[in-house]
């Protein structure tokens, strides 16, 4: 049996220690809005925050999160998540749409550290997050839109 | 049999947000009567909603909104009254009328085929309501307007809404003809709508193939052969079967199948699977050794595709001959959500929940394997995480799989299979590699006297309910599309196909044929014309007189992209045109150079001429999403073959396009007032070739093998 915290609630499942988070989130938790794309941090569909800052869950093992505080797609809040999950449906950034959790999540961490990030901020903290369908140009509108309305 | 109460059940469980028209409270569904449903593609409910009967899949190409656009323009519905649901299965009333009689997506025909249908569905539907109204209020027909989900008479100043009428409306036998809006009446085709599946998508709550959790499911992944055409020779499931969580180990048609209560369970017992393959029957050619082969195949006469006068006479008249030989590796399609499909098979019914592109081919295929007519299969057509082609296969690939362990789980308790990215990136359906031979002959003046061109490669529909259809005298239509129609005026033409027998698995990867014809033909092109001292773009004019939409869109491109004006140093254009299904798409693309000589692209000016525009905004990004994903293949792409063996494993090896090398991009609509032609497919061709033309303007190099990044290879590589 281990414990998480787990946008904010107590989460005790029982699990062996090497199952990724990814799977936890999923199978034992029923949180699907976290997505299954590589399974080695190649693509961030699965990224999530843990204590705050941008994490791929398929790489990190549950035992490593116990003690951590882990924000998912469905738990995430603040002024930051709201002005970018506006910005996103403002310039209709999805097409498939099944990263997009991923890219939400990887741009909330950016703009909490950097509220008025340059391109090359946005390619830096962006760059682990694959999109098949290629909505690059929609994300990085919708990063500097989410900046611009929150005043960075 | 499958009951409207398990149905419903079921597609509750299945239901994204979008997904709307069932009830979620547990309470019995509607009342049939009261309910007004005058065609298979539109249901009003008393309480106002508009359900719209998808009969393509939502893959990201924004289908499900431009179905909802066109029917809600003709009812006169208020946009946020409108939900979209999934349509079962069914090839007679969800058909593509560009396929015959089968339901599926695929050749951007989504749009094109459901034009006058969805418009005609609408008109009915507004004008069954008016009736209602008229007979209700006792006033004539011709008094009532409808706007925005009122149907309203103002001589009386009665109002009701579309919900209210529904129930009077179902009584109604709808019309036969209808009246069609005159385009200048729309208020929502042509207009920025919002897409229906935006807000799901942005809070994670859009459900996939991938998300389903029905009770008492099992999760399956399969360990698959090492080489195509390899089979099981035989297996040993000890040690898989005490991995905790694993139920079943058994064997299937493509492989052997770990069974388990959860995935990672299942695939913890994959790993500790022992399977013995017979590599008897196997393809055991490399990569390399097919280029070889190809290119010698590529010296010699093929079957002809298209012949207009006498090229080869041509070019032995000509004063100049040029000729270049082209490579295009196998490409994996790699959508995001990796291929799945659940199923639930009982006694005599059986359910499939999968985001696949032919529903009805699904069906066929899942019945054939459990033993069951088609009519007992129900498939849920569930929102898919990308395909780009793969997940529309001649074979029900994915389906059949997943019937197939179901079946020898011999419960019935759901399954879901899942390819994990290392299935999805080595198990194949690749873009075919092939081989071209151009060779052209321009006259003393630099006109081009004739062009011969020779393709060699993988036929896709060979050997598919497909191929009596679509392969005539021995031509693939899918391998010379884009080359046998070639669009330029030249005297004589050879275009011919050299079809070949390897036993790698292939598919439709988005834009086909046009995915290296158009790279062949817009690069030769180009190197004709420098060849002949002259510009790129106004060769291209000259010879495409008789192509006002090809004009239209280089024209376009070419004035917004600045075509022609001084660049910085360091920078240059490139520029293509390409017909695809049926629309015609023009790129300039603005191209520097990495440290390590790669081409970068900095900006893409991009025109299209789609017929009527339904929705601008989806179409910009099917064009911005083309050209990334066009460049994606083109700078990065490979899957290479050892000895048969696919090499790349995942996204590290299978290089995808990243943030940071997304061009700019500037989308120009041409304005027509044509019936609506593709958009999912057209954004991709030119890209490469543009991009290609470019790079030669800078490095004075002809790149005629793809992926670019092959130019410098991995050790030498700058970010």
């Amino acid at each position: 049996m281990m414990t998480f915290q787990i946008n904010g609630a107590s989460r005790t499942v029982d699990v062996d220690s090497d199952v990724p988070l990814l799977w936890v989130l999923r199978d034992e938790l029923g949180m699907t809005g976290t997505k299954y794309g590589c399974g080695v941090a190649q693509c961030g569909a699965c990224t999530v925050h843990i204590d705050g800052r941008a994490a791929r869950s398929c790489v990190t093992p549950a035992a490593a999160v116990p003690g951590r505080d882990v924000v998912t797609i469905e738990g995430v809040t603040g002024r930051i998540a709201q002005a970018v999950q506006a910005a996103w449906r403002q310039l209709d950034v999805a097409q498939c749409g099944y990263c997009q959790s991923g890219q939400i999540m990887s741009a909330i961490a950016l703009l909490t550290e950097i509220p008025r990030p340059s391109d090359t901020d946005i390619d830096a903290a962006m760059s682990g997050n694959v999109c098949r369908c290629a909505t690059y140009v929609r994300i990085r509108a919708a990063i500097h839109e989410a900046s611009r309305t929150l005043g960075g | 049999m499958l009951t409207r109460r398990r149905f419903v059940q079921s597609t509750a469980l299945a239901g994204a947000a979008l997904m709307v028209g069932f009830r979620l409270d547990g309470l019995p569904a509607l009342a049939a009567d009261e309910v007004f449903a005058p065609n298979a593609f539109i249901r009003i409910a008393p309480d106002n909603t508009v359900t719209i009967i998808g009969k393509h899949i939502e893959f990201g190409q924004g289908s499900y909104t431009g179905l909802a656009t066109i029917l809600a323009e003709e009812l006169d519905a208020d946009w946020s009254q409108i939900r979209v649901e999934a349509a079962p299965a069914d090839a007679e009333r969800y058909n593509n009328l560009k396929w015959g009689s089968m339901q599926g997506t695929g050749g951007s025909s989504a749009m094109a085929n459901s034009w006058e249908q969805h418009r005609r569905a609408g008109a009915t539907a507004r004008a069954t309501l008016v009736e209602a109204a008229a007979r209700e209020w006792g006033v004539p027909a011709s008094e009532i307007s409808v706007e925005r989900g009122v149907v309203s008479h103002p001589p009386s100043g009665r109002r009701s809404t579309f919900g209210e009428l529904a129930p009077k409306a179902a009584k109604l036998t709808p019309p036969a003809q209808v009246k069609l809006k005159d385009p200048s009446q729309f208020t929502l085709v042509g207009k920025r709508v919002p897409r229906l599946d935006g807000a799901a998508k942005t809070d994670g709550s859009a459900k996939f193939t991938m998300d389903l959790a029905l009770p008492g499911m099992l999760t399956a992944v399969i360990a698959r052969p090492p080489r195509f055409g390899a089979t099981v020779k035989s297996f040993d499931a000890t040690a898989a079967r005490q991995v905790k969580g694993v139920t079943h180990v058994v064997q299937v048609p493509s492989g052997v199948a770990v069974v388990a209560t959860k995935f990672w369970a299942a695939r913890k017992g994959r790993e500790a699977l022992r399977v013995t393959w017979d590599e008897s029957r196997a393809e055991t050619r490399g990569s390399e050794d097919l280029f070889k082969a190809y290119r010698a195949l590529a010296s010699r006469p093929a079957t002809p595709a298209r012949r207009d006068g006498d090229a080869a006479a041509a070019l032995a008249g000509a004063a100049k001959v040029i000729e270049a030989v082209y490579e295009f590796p196998y490409l994996a399609h790699a959508p995001m959500e990796p291929l799945d499909a659940v199923v639930r098979l009982g006694s005599d019914a059986c359910e499939v929940w999968a985001g696949s592109q032919v529903p009805t081919i699904d069906q066929q295929v899942v019945a054939r394997v459990v033993g069951l007519p088609p009519a007992k299969v129900a498939i849920h057509t569930m929102l898919a995480g990308g395909s780009f082609g793969r997940r529309a296969t001649p074979n029900g690939d994915v389906a059949g799989e997943a019937a197939s362990i179901a079946k020898a789980v011999g419960s019935d308790k759901p399954v879901k299979l899942v390819w994990t990215r290392e299935d999805d990136l080595q198990g194949g359906r690749y873009r075919p590699l092939y081989v071209h031979r151009l060779r052209a002959g321009l006259d003393a003046q630099g006109s081009i006297v004739g062009w011969e061109h020779r393709i060699v490669g993988q036929s896709i529909l060979k050997g598919t309910p497909f191929e009596a259809a679509l392969v005539k005298n021995g031509i693939d239509g899918s391998s010379v599309e884009g080359a046998a129609n070639m669009p330029y005026a030249v005297p004589s033409i050879t275009v011919e196909l050299n079809t070949t027998d390897v036993g790698v698995s292939v598919l439709w990867w988005r834009s086909v044929g046009s995915t290296h014809t158009a790279y062949s033909t817009e690069t030769f092109l180009d190197e004709l014309a420098h060849a002949a001292g002259r510009d790129p773009l106004e060769v291209r004019r000259a010879l495409l007189a008789k192509h006002p939409r090809h004009l239209a869109v280089l024209d376009l491109a070419a004035e917004k992209a600045g075509w022609g004006q001084p660049l910085p140093a360091g920078r240059a254009r490139g520029i293509a045109v390409h017909e695809s299904f049926d629309s015609v798409v023009a790129q300039v693309a603005e191209v520097t150079r990495r440290p390590d000589g790669l081409p970068k692209v900095e900006k893409v000016v991009c025109a299209v001429d789609c017929g009527t525009a339904i929705n601008p905004d989806v179409i910009r990004a099917q064009m911005e999403g083309g050209i990334g994903f066009g460049l994606a293949g083109a700078m990065w792409s490979e899957i290479t073959l050892v000895r048969g063996r696919a090499q790349e494993r995942n996204f590290d090896s299978y290089r995808p396009l990243r943030i940071a090398e997304m061009p700019a991009v500037e989308v120009h609509i041409v304005a027509s007032g044509a019936a609506p032609t593709g958009v999912g497919e057209p954004g991709v061709p030119p890209i490469a070739p543009a991009v290609a033309n470019a790079f030669f303007h800078l490095s004075g190099q002809r790149v005629r093998r793809l992926p670019f990044a092959r130019l410098a290879p991995a050790g030498t590589r700058t970010a």
